[in-house]
């Protein structure tokens, strides 16, 4: 359009029509200034979005490396047994690790000065993974073993450069000058970066041991929780909705109800937490820190979220076809199920999908019923036992490793935001796609 | 009628789950975030060193820990709680209220709480604790008369202490550390300067005068923190004349940022706090209800297990994460193995 109107203006007989008065020139600006609000708005937008992402993935990539040791060792028999009679098993397999590479080293006339406490400062903590290693098949034992075990929290850091000389203030944890010999063992290709599988696979460890720490047994608990969440909230939603659009009279009573599905939509997601905890916690006796408990808890949370979207798109079916199915000698039910439901089926799944990822991302009700802490650290042992053994849930998680004091761990606090970013993600293009897909216009 | 099937055994499914899980095989845990660091390296020995599953630990405070662990006794109720401070007489009454009588005790060490501010900021090298409570203090004395307080920077009162204004971020009322706080750093600086004589002679009983010394100033300079140590540690990185207060572990693990103060003229470290020389510093505990013992698979192992001398003895990982070890952990081991209750000596 601006381009006519240059033309016009351009040409030689000007008409009225043409020429611009004084109010239009204000209309055209006041759009013009519009447009230029709607792009600054846009674009700041934008760049939040793109500072978000830059910073999410500067702080969360190195979670996915891990620097690990590659060290052959053979564990004897005698060595097993002696360790299987302590109390702190874990510790004399760590001993015989520490040992092995001291060994290796030896073997290699490595020239930097180091005594063994440097190699404990530069390897993390191993033990449990080396003992499961043996306990799982004690044929194992007296057989060479290559191990990649995880090195320190913070020769991690260095790798990632999140720990530099300069800025390494030397303690227990580990001293400036041990970087020489992590410098070396790098160079001989002991000490190498590898993708960080258990983080993704793995479950939570200890404060101290942020090289083992994975999401893996919390993207487990988010799971059932969804499971628990998409079973009954979209069977009691969806019934519920048809209901309230199709068969409830509109009297004050079911204005009341509308009303307050409304309201409970908006209420602040704690309110549910604090509701699990005394009804189904403290009322019901369920187990604590169970994914079932937190699953009944999204659930409350998720309900108003689906009756809306169900409501509104039942709404959007017109009334023809219901007619038509009447018509026919459909009965009232009948012209529902078999006519309503089905071509209202795609908006009903969108905000399914939608409120289930709004229930993924939630922390806040969780940390009353008992999943925030250390508590993703074994897998459930079946189907079952998924619903009932205490785990935890991917925000809960990262919320955790944010809090605790290795920065190896605010790392991973980042990482998992990845991971979770990606759930979401993936499930926001699903409800698009079937979006696409099914959705009939009228 | 296919929805109404799926919701009738969604409904059964869940169910069915209350049924299994009668049974709790697993230690629960809540309480204290000072102690949950410990706890949760503990925990994650303990599965991985006996048979049986990981104990869940969760965090919360020592209040809300303690709160939990007096609901009752039951297998919905927490088997252990973690305490920054001790237990106290109110919350013991609570506890046999709800059946919960005996109560195990179980000291495992102890914590030094510090003083730190970034390692670029002002030169904040060394309190003592009447520099906190000046600073700090809702009511401090200037010129023998109790005033509100008036100071605005460091050098107000000290001018030994830089010139920069006066911010720091100390833990909330929920928190165990907050009342270490109080009694080791503002009551004793409200002693020190003769504020709680002053407070006495214009008329007040002692006990009202120490509860007036244990009241910060409202004005926006001292800030509550109800999170934990990072929420600290992210408030001095935006505040360069932020003063924070940590737990001595956590101050370790963040030394290239963080930098910290003498109290007293004692640097802290493990050394100084194991010897009584760095006056800020408690016992941490954890409680553990006697009835679950026998009741819940692993309780007993898992006490046992946390106080041995290869997990909180000097050279164990508890003290190489910062706990500080107790030189009498050998009468809290025997107090674990004969299972005595607080109060029954």
């Amino acid at each position: 359009m601006p381009n006519d109107t240059k033309i016009l203006n351009g040409a030689s007989h000007r008409s009225l029509l043409s020429k611009q008065d004084a109010h239009t020139q204000k209309r055209n600006s006041a759009e013009k200034r519009f447009r230029i609000y709607g792009m600054v708005a846009l674009s700041i937008g934008v760049l939040f979005l793109i500072f978000l992402f830059a910073s999410i993935l500067r702080s969360g990539l190195p979670a996915f490396t891990q620097t690990v040791v590659n060290v052959e060792f053979v564990v004897s028999q005698e060595e097993f047994n002696k360790a299987e009679s302590k109390m702190l098993k874990t510790k004399a397999y760590q001993d015989i690790f520490v040992a092995a590479l001291n060994a290796e080293l030896e073997k290699r006339n490595v020239e930097i000065a180091y005594d063994k406490k440097t190699i404990e400062r530069i390897v993390g903590k191993p033990g449990g993974t080396i003992r499961s290693y043996f306990t799982e098949d004690p044929s194992r034992v007296g057989r060479l073993a290559a191990f990649e075990l995880t090195a320190s929290s913070r020769v991690d850091g260095y790798f990632n450069g999140r720990v530099t000389r300069e800025s390494l203030v030397d303690s227990r944890f580990l001293k400036a000058v041990d970087l020489d010999l992590v410098d070396a063992l790098h160079a001989s290709g002991i000490i190498r970066q590898a993708f960080n599988w258990n983080f993704i696979t793995g479950t939570d460890s200890g404060v101290d041991n942020p090289g083992g720490a994975g999401l893996g047994a919390s993207v487990i608990g988010s799971f059932f929780m969804m499971l628990v969440v998409l079973f009954l909230s979209l069977p009691i939603g969806v019934a519920a909705s048809i209901y309230l659009e199709e068969f409830a009279p509109k009297n004050r009573w079911t204005d009341f109800i509308e009303v307050n599905i409304s309201n409970l939509a908006a209420v602040p997601s704690i309110v549910f937490g604090i509701l699990g905890l005394a009804v189904f916690i403290q009322f019901a006796g369920l187990p604590q820190s169970a994914p079932l408990v937190g699953g009944l808890v999204l659930t409350l949370m998720t309900l108003p979220t689906i009756i809306i979207s169900t409501r509104a798109s039942l709404a959007a079916v017109p009334p023809s076809i219901r007619d038509a199915a009447l018509g026919v000698g459909a009965s009232k039910m009948q012209s529902v199920f078999h006519h309503v439901l089905p071509l209202a089926m795609p908006g009903i799944l969108t905000g399914t999908i939608i409120g289930l990822a709004q229930a993924l991302g939630e922390t806040a009700p969780l940390l009353l019923i008992g999943m925030v802490g250390f508590v993703a650290r074994e897998y459930p042992d079946g189907f079952m036992s998924g619903f009932t053994d205490a785990n935890s849930a991917m925000p809960a998680q990262i919320y955790t490793w944010a809090s605790r004091a290795d920065p190896g761990f605010y790392e991973k606090a980042w990482g998992g935001i990845i991971i979770l970013l990606l759930f979401l993600i993936t499930m926001n293009a699903i409800a698009i796609i079937l979006r696409r897909r099914f959705e009939r216009r009228w | 009628m296919s929805l109404l099937n799926l919701a009738t055994s969604a409904l059964a499914l869940s169910a069915f789950c209350v049924t299994t899980a009668a049974a709790r095989d697993q230690v629960q845990i809540a309480g204290s975030s000072t102690v949950l660091p410990y706890a949760s390296i503990v925990a994650e020995a303990f599965g991985e060193n006996f048979d049986f599953p990981t104990p869940v630990v969760e965090s919360g405070g020592s209040s809300s820990g303690l709160k939990r662990f007096c609901e009752g006794v039951g297998e919905n109720t927490i088997d252990i709680a973690n305490a920054s401070r001790a237990i106290r007489e109110k919350e013991i009454k609570a506890c046999a209220e709800a059946g919960v009588t005996e109560i195990i005790e179980v000291r495992i060490g102890y914590d030094g709480i510090v003083f730190a501010s970034q390692i670029d900021g002002p030169a904040y090298s060394a309190f003592q604790p009447v520099d906190i409570f000046n600073a700090l203090g809702a009511k401090v004395l200037v010129d023998g008369a109790i005033v509100e307080n008036p100071h605005q920077q460091w050098s107000d009162f000290n001018t030994q202490l830089p010139a920069a204004d006066i911010m720091a971020f100390i833990p909330g009322t929920k928190h165990g550390t907050r009342e270490v706080f109080e009694d080791k750093v503002l009551l004793k600086g409200c002693e020190v300067t003769g504020a709680m004589e002053a407070m006495m002679a214009a008329g007040m009983s002692e006990d009202d005068a120490e509860d007036a010394c244990l009241d910060v100033r409202q004005d926006g300079r001292s800030v509550d923190i109800d999170g934990d140590y990072t929420e600290t540690l992210a408030r001095i990185d935006a505040n360069p004349n932020g003063v924070g207060i940590f737990g001595l572990a956590f101050f370790e693990n963040n030394q290239d940022k963080l930098k910290v103060a003498t109290m007293g003229g004692v640097a802290p470290s493990t050394e100084t706090i194991s010897t009584g020389q760095y006056p800020v510093s408690r016992p941490l505990f954890f409680y553990i209800k006697k009835a679950h013992l026998g009741v819940i698979p692993g309780l007993k192992e898992f006490a046992s297990f946390f106080i041995a001398d290869e997990i909180s003895g000097p050279d164990g990982p508890l003290s190489d994460y910062g706990l500080v070890a107790d030189p009498d952990l050998a009468i809290t081991q025997a107090t674990v193995s004969n299972e005595t209750a607080m109060g029954s000596n």
